[in-house]
């Protein structure tokens, strides 16, 4: 299990970025409502960081080449991205955000 | 049983057929397209591939081809469509009946209409024309690339980037200026220069010199220029010669409304080839996400025209325009359709490193400029989104 941010941290509507020495790649959290929810924050597609792209209900739309992945499945909605993005699993522990290693594809 | 031909197996062509099954089109799905070889994505040619980088260039999968369900005839032209009979014909002589038909023939490159050497004289349209350009880049020497727009300027900076002596050839004031504006054009300008290219504008290409091999340019103003490989990036024009006489009205492309209709019923065209009707009048777009979205329009509205259902009632093509390019380690994003004297503003940033612009008419933002600033660049376009659609 991996601490990530205080759930305060947590604006709604807005992707929030981090990069937990434990995992070997940055991750991208939003909060809707009571659940928060992870996925990689690097585009499957090329290099973009999604925490910089543009979020509209349960999707991120990558801000370079505008592939949207869902946050709950981690899956593109249209090319050029073809290949989804790791899920995590959260679970907020004494008001930290943590995930397990080992994301889900 | 339904028959639906796609012709032409880039991008649009593929994002059509995708649609024709994902709506439901269960009889014969025969994809015609000129190059040999399975569809592959373009934009990284003029980057990726010249850089000897790995680029993931398929644009379907195994298990894409596989639920397409398609009969694949490639390497093979269409060379005529008979509206009346239905058919279309085919460069090995064999003809196919088709219900429907889609258009998806994109564009093919201009070149010099001067004489040309046999060899060294590249464009860049196929994923042939990158192999064979990044083979003569190996060579080393010289490169002389006439034209600076998007794919001159990629090609310029991937030379450059190969450790290259590299010469930009514009005609007009400053590279990307049609695409761009004056302001806009002329601060990225400066990056060719930062990064070492040399650039000559204001000077069209009178001759091209060299015996079998090319061995340089003759400018109209009678300048020399000494170059071992030439590139052409002067723009490109759909081949439109297989419809003539076929009635399908074409201009500089392939006459859409706004679902990709074109006069003839039961016949769509989508993506580069495509002049569609749109809120400013008529538009024929050559941007990779303008090829994505509108056969998706497209092949809906010819399901709907099969089947003798109201296309009306179905989404339009109507996107707000946007444009992507990699140049000198920078990403460029463009969205929005300026006019010609909008006020041009850097809001974010400095024009020799990552900024942001906006353009502006009436107090109005008309579109967004942004170099290196996804971020930013994404909220300002969000919001021209928002007026776009209203
Ligand atoms: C080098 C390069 C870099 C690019 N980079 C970018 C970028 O960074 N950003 C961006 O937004 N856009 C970019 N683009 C533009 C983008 O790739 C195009 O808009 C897109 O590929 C258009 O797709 P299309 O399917 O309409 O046409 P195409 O991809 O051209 O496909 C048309 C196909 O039809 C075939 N065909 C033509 N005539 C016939 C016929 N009579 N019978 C059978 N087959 C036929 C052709 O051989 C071709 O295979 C780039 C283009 C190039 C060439
Ligand atoms: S980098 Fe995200 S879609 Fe291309």
């Amino acid at each position: 299990m991996i601490e990530l941010c205080p759930l305060g941290d947590l604006v709604a509507g807005t992707v929030t970025r981090v990069a937990p020495p434990g995992l070997p790649a940055a991750l991208a959290l939003v909060r809707i409502g009571d659940r928060v929810f992870c996925i990689d924050d690097t585009c499957s597609h090329e290099t973009a960081s999604l925490s910089d792209g543009w979020l509209a209900g349960y999707q991120i739309e990558c801000p370079l080449h505008e592939s949207r992945f869902d946050l709950r499945t981690g899956a593109p909605d249209c090319p050029p991205a073809r290949r989804p993005v790791r899920v995590y699993d959260v679970v907020v522990v004494n008001g930290m955000v943590c995930v397990e290693a080992e994301g889900t594809a | 049983m339904t028959v639906i031909a796609v012709v032409g197996t880039g991008l649009a062509g593929i994002r059509a057929a995708e649609t024709l099954r994902a709506e439901g089109h269960d009889g014969r799905l025969i994809f015609i397209g000129e190059e040999p070889g399975r569809p592959y994505d373009r934009p990284p040619l003029s980057k990726q591939v010249l850089l000897g980088e790995t680029a993931d260039l398929a644009l379907l999968d195994e298990r894409g081809e596989a639920e397409l369900a398609a009969e694949w005839r490639t390497g093979t032209r269409v060379t005529a469509f008979d509206p009346h009979n239905r058919t279309v014909r085919l460069g090995d002589g064999d003809r196919l009946n088709v219900d429907g038909l889609v258009i998806a023939t994109g564009v093919r490159p201009r070149t010099l209409s001067c004489d040309l050497p046999e060899s060294g004289v590249h464009t860049l349209r196929t994923l042939a024309d990158a192999t064979a350009l990044r083979d003569d880049l190996a060579g080393g020497g010289r490169i002389a690339v006439v034209g600076g727009g998007f794919i001159g300027c990629e090609v310029a900076s991937a030379a450059r980037s190969l450790g290259h002596d590299v010469t930009v050839v514009e005609a007009g004031d400053t590279p990307l200026r049609a695409a761009l504006g004056e302001p806009a054009a002329r601060l990225l300008a400066r990056r060719h220069i930062d990064s070492g290219v040399h650039l000559v504008t204001g000077a069209g290409v009178h001759a091209v010199t060299g015996g079998r091999r090319v061995t340089g340019l003759v400018l109209a103003d009678g300048r020399v220029l000494p170059a071992d490989t030439v590139v052409v990036g002067i723009g490109a024009a759909p081949d439109l010669t297989w419809l003539a006489g076929s009635g399908v009205a074409c201009a500089d492309g392939v006459l859409t409304d706004q679902w990709g209709r074109t006069n003839v019923p039961g016949v769509v065209a989508a993506g580069d080839v495509a002049a569609y009707a749109c809120r400013t009048g008529r538009k024929r777009v050559e941007h990779w996400t303008n090829a994505r979205d509108m056969p998706v329009v497209a092949a809906r509205a010819l399901l709907a025209d099969l089947r003798g259902e109201d296309t009306t009632a179905l989404p339009v093509h109507d996107p707000l325009p946007y444009i992507w390019s990699d140049q000198y380690g920078s990403r460029l994003q463009f969205a929005g359709r300026p006019g010609p004297g909008d006020r041009f503003t850097v809001v974010e940033g400095e024009p020799d490193g990552p900024f942001v612009a906006v353009y502006e008419h009436s107090g109005l933002v008309t579109a967004v400029l942004g170099v290196d600033s996804p971020r930013s660049f994404t909220r300002l376009r969000a919001g021209l989104r928002r007026t776009w659609a209203s």
